[in-house]
């Protein structure tokens, strides 16, 4: 076993080597277990892509053709009750986009224990909400005849949430500054800064709803749910920083669906298993099984230049190094002037190049070179030329 | 507390009581003192009024309902019959209002008058209100899945009929005209309602669901050659030809006539041989690609200096209608009017016969289109026990995903009603019972169930399932193959690009477009696809110190670089004639793209 080991060192991955070790059972006989290294070293050999191969293509096709199936006979949204979360080819798009502002971003907040138990659940729920001056608001009414806003605050609702309610209306002084506040049994009436503005009035009335009062922000709702027995928040709104610093959170495993977000705070090697974990969790809820490698291979793309880019022509086309290229994929005259001023040289080593060209592409049957053991004047044909003039 | 009431979703005041407010406006609409258009919405959700009175919005009628029961009584019903009263009465007397979108969601409306509770506030016109004119003439609609039954009907307004009566001295653009066309057996009221029998669109064939030797998967049918024979879905193809006689500037003027033989661009004799002496070819003419159909000749395009003192004829050009590629016809009619502005104008009417042959499009009236696949000669065709044998074969795979089970109870009702000689009422939510009809054609002497035991045409062997089969209302689609076929080896090519022409009528190619190229690209096939592209090669000399195009001489036989003369090193490079071009456009930009050449080996 050990000889076999160290012969098949170089051959195989150590995954895989390790993989045989920890499966084949003790007392298999020397020759048998020589015929299993020979067998998965046939086989891995096989599994490995040729040199030429455009994997490239073949990953945009694999991932392509169940993305437009998807299109025609899924849900674009699903969740736990308040809490919906973009998914199907909408989110995909997202995802592969590098969208900074996703369409719905959600964390699944997982907890240490005792809280996983349960322990405190709704009242850690609250503290994690973002709560704004709405919940505590019976009614808001607009005095026309004399140009008020009247705010009526929902004293019940504020003594449940032990809010105190001077502390709420110095809030939303602060929040709406320059303009008069005047309290009167729970009903506060704010003053327009020019006189009979109703329009003003209307604008005012949606920003006094979204006045923030506690929470962590960006937290719009956040719903316990019970998961094989473990109690885990799911959020709708996503703020890692500010989550990961609460003591109950367990930070190993909680997560966040915003990509973006991953790269600043954990950096682009966690954005790219996001990437991955994200698209795979997709295409998995739909039941369409991909192989992982053609997501591995996106999403190595999409992080090569140590930030998270698009796969659009703001994002990994930008960084394509042939005019040509990125000239054939939208916005061509751009390309075309910068490549003029700059005095760019096209190799011609991708696929579209060579097409516009019309020269064989450099991948499958057109990568290879012949080499030959003669001696071989690149200059021949030249040669022969002059010779005929 | 006050409502906000919006008056065209702009603020523009308070009411005490939104409801009373509410209900006030609908009241006052009724007994007529509001215009019938006002509409108004009480949001629940928000407890906003919304008053709507602009246009562009979709209403619909629907009949009051006052405590449980319809303002709309029998007398009013009476007197509509006896048209002592109209619709319009109805709406002024607040019997008939019109909802729009919005105050829609404040109604409770019942499909009947039967299901009418207090709280219901409106009742349905008539059930097959919901659906609109076209959508209505698919029998027992109701059973069929929503998507469906809008793809039925978008279907019948591409079937071939008859379109109109005076088709005969009609000048349209293409259109089609079914022979002998046919009421259906399974109708439904919009087909009294439109005058269907006036202008039908499909024929009542035997249909079995069965499958034939496979021939009939992936929705084709099968057709019987003797139905063909028998003149099954035969159908006339029109196609109008036009010449004017236009003015130039100069006074110059197109001519209407036999070109002589000096024109510019003159054909053959033979391609002239159908016109007469007007230049215009006479009717019954049969004609095929390139016999031209109307003679003309046009003044030259460039008068220089010199042309003026020639003679005109000299240099006038060929611009005669001809047939186009893979066209042919029989000419109908000819005829000889003048346009808004007074110029000559000619119309020749082509007809031509439509068998159905392998390739047309059919359909029933449940989005069940199909094309032909195969016309099977009439003895090897199934039949049943008393000699009936199918027009059409349809394949009853296409039943179960689709869910179209108006499909099978038209069968069914088209049995009955071809065997008790009548019509059947198919009408969406009032439709004929299925049970009834069951039990009816049992008292016919035929299965409950509308199958019948059949026999393989070829073998005369008994098949071992029941087949279910009877009439059904099939249309021809307007789209045929005849209009469609094409195919291209060789052929012409367009001037700029040197690619091949697009599009049928000038015998284009097929583009293997981006992700066609993909797939050979995904395949490795890299010099497959060289070769695929190589339609607008092109070998170019190249300077290889300059990197752009050489000159070739090709009268000396020498090359010469425009930049370094003819000492320049030159080769011969191969490219696509579209880089040439964009090539061309750079310089033209004043970019320099200059080519760097080394051995490829």
């Amino acid at each position: 076993m050990e000889q076999l080991i160290k012969e098949y060192a170089d051959l195989l991955p150590q995954s895989v080597i390790q993989d045989i070790v920890d499966n084949v059972p003790s007392g298999t006989s020397s020759a048998k277990i020589k015929k299993i290294f020979e067998k998965i070293n046939e086989e891995y050999r096989f599994a490995l892509v040729d040199p030429g191969q455009s994997v490239g293509v073949i990953s945009a096709e694999s991932i392509g053709e169940p993305s437009t199936q998807m299109t025609l006979d899924t849900f674009h949204f699903a969740g736990v009750s308040e809490v919906n979360v973009t998914t199907g080819l909408p989110r995909v798009i997202e995802i592969l986009d590098g969208r900074k502002n996703i369409s719905t971003s959600s964390m699944e907040i997982f907890l240490v224990s005792p809280y996983s138990e349960g322990k405190d659940i709704t009242k850690i729920a609250s503290q994690i909400r973002e709560t704004t001056l709405k919940t505590f608001i019976k009614e808001i009414d607009i005095n026309i005849s004399n140009t008020t806003l009247q705010v009526t605050l929902n004293s019940k609702s504020v003594e449940d949430a032990g809010v105190n309610k001077k502390k709420l209306i110095k809030l939303l002084e602060k929040s709406i500054k320059g303009y008069g506040v005047t309290e009167a049994d729970d009903i506060l009436t704010i003053k327009p800064t020019k006189e009979g503005d109703i329009n003003e009035l209307y604008k005012l009335k949606e920003i006094i709803k979204d006045v923030y009062v506690h929470g962590i922000k960006g937290m719009k709702q956040v719903v316990p749910v019970n998961r094989d027995g473990e109690h885990v928040l799911v959020t709708s709104g996503s703020n890692m920083k500010e989550v990961f610093k609460l003591e109950f959170v367990d930070t190993q495993r909680t997560t966040t669906n915003d990509v973006f977000e991953i790269e600043n705070f954990l950096g682009i090697e966690a954005a790219r298993a996001a990437v991955i974990n994200e698209i795979m969790k997709v295409f998995e809820g739909q039941g369409i099984s991909i192989d992982v490698r053609h997501i591995l291979l996106v999403a190595d793309t999409m992080s090569m230049s140590g930030h998270v880019l698009g796969i659009n022509r703001y994002g990994i086309v930008k960084e394509k190094p042939s005019v040509l290229a990125r000239a054939s994929f939208e916005t061509p005259i751009k390309h075309l002037i910068s490549a003029a001023i700059t005095g760019e040289r096209d190799y011609l080593n991708s696929v579209i190049e060579n097409v516009m060209l019309n020269q064989p592409v450099p991948s499958g049957t057109g990568l290879p070179g012949l080499v030959t053991g003669g001696i071989m004047n690149p200059d021949h044909h030249h040669a022969a030329k002059k010779a005929k003039k | 507390m006050a409502t906000d009431v919006f008056i065209n979703y702009k603020f523009s005041g308070k009411v005490k009581d939104g409801q009373a407010f509410v209900e006030r406006i609908i009241s006052e609409r009724r007994m007529n003192r509001l215009p019938r258009d006002v509409n108004v919405f009480h949001d629940p959700r928000t407890g906003n009024v919304y008053v709507e009175t602009s246009r562009g919005r979709a209403v619909r009628p629907l009949v009051v309902v006052k405590e449980g029961k319809s303002t709309l009584t029998k007398r009013h019903a009476e007197q509509l019959i006896k048209n002592e009263i109209s619709w319009s009465d109805l709406v002024k007397q607040g019997i008939v209002e019109y909802l729009d979108s919005s105050e829609e969601e404040n109604a409770y409306v019942a499909f009947f008058e039967k299901d009418l509770t207090p709280e219901h506030t409106h009742l349905e016109v008539s059930p097959v209100d919901i659906v609109g004119v076209a959508t209505g003439l698919v029998p027992f609609g109701n059973h069929n899945q929503g998507a469906r039954l809008l793809q039925g009907s978008k279907n019948q307004k591409q079937g071939i009929g008859f379109y109109a009566a005076n088709f005969s001295v009609r000048m349209d653009m293409d259109t089609n005209l079914l022979h002998y066309p046919q009421v259906p057996i399974v109708s439904t009221i919009l087909h009294d309602l439109a005058q269907y029998d006036k202008h039908p669109s499909g024929q009542n064939v035997m249909v079995a669901i069965m499958s034939f030797q496979g021939f009939n998967m992936e929705d084709a049918i099968i057709l019987n050659q003797g139905s063909v024979d028998r003149g099954l879905a035969r159908s006339h193809y029109f196609k109008p030809m036009i010449a004017e006689e236009l003015r130039y500037s100069g006074g110059l003027l197109d001519e209407i006539g036999t070109p002589d033989k000096d024109v510019k661009g003159y054909k053959s004799e033979r391609d002239y041989r159908f016109l007469e002496d007007d230049g215009i070819i006479f009717p019954e003419a049969t004609v095929h690609e390139g016999d031209v159909v109307i003679g003309k000749t046009s003044p030259p395009r460039f008068l220089n200096s010199m042309d003026e003192y020639n003679l005109a004829t000299s240099s006038r050009r060929e611009s005669s209608m001809s047939m186009a590629h893979g066209q042919e016809g029989t000419v109908d009619m000819v005829y000889l009017t003048e346009n808004a502005e007074g110029n000559k104008l000619i119309q020749v009417r082509l007809r031509e016969q439509r068998i159905p042959e392998m390739g047309d499009k059919f359909t029933s009236r449940h989005a069940q289109k199909g094309v032909v696949s195969l016309i099977v000669p009439e003895v090897d065709v199934p039949f049943t026990s008393t000699g009936i044998k199918p027009d059409i074969i349809f394949s009853p795979h296409g039943i179960p995903s689709r869910m179209t089970v108006g499909h099978l109870l038209e069968l069914l009702g088209g049995k009955v009603g071809a065997l008790g000689g009548r019509y059947i009422d198919g009408t969406l939510f009032q439709e004929e019972n299925e049970k009834d009809m069951r039990q009816e054609l049992l008292s016919y002497g035929f299965k409950e169930n509308g199958t019948e035991t059949m026999y393989n045409g070829t073998t005369g062997e008994e098949y071992k399932v029941q087949i279910y089969v009877g009439p059904m209302y099939y249309l021809r689609l307007k789209h045929q193959v005849r209009n469609k076929v094409h195919s291209r080896a060789r052929g012409p090519i367009q001037l700029l690009t040197r690619q091949p022409t697009e599009g049928r009528l000038k015998e284009g190619g097929l583009r293997l477009g981006e992700m066609e190229k993909d797939t050979f690209v995904a395949h490795g096939a890299s010099l497959l696809l060289k070769e695929r592209f190589d339609s607008d090669r092109t070998i170019l000399p190249i300077s290889e110190e300059a990197g752009i195009t050489a000159v070739h001489d090709t009268r000396r036989d020498k090359y010469f670089c425009p930049v370094n003369g003819e000492n320049a090193d030159i080769s011969n490079i191969e490219m696509s004639y579209a880089f040439k071009l964009i090539l061309d456009e750079f310089k033209s930009l004043c970019i320099y793209p200059k080519l760097e050449l080394k051995s490829k080996y």
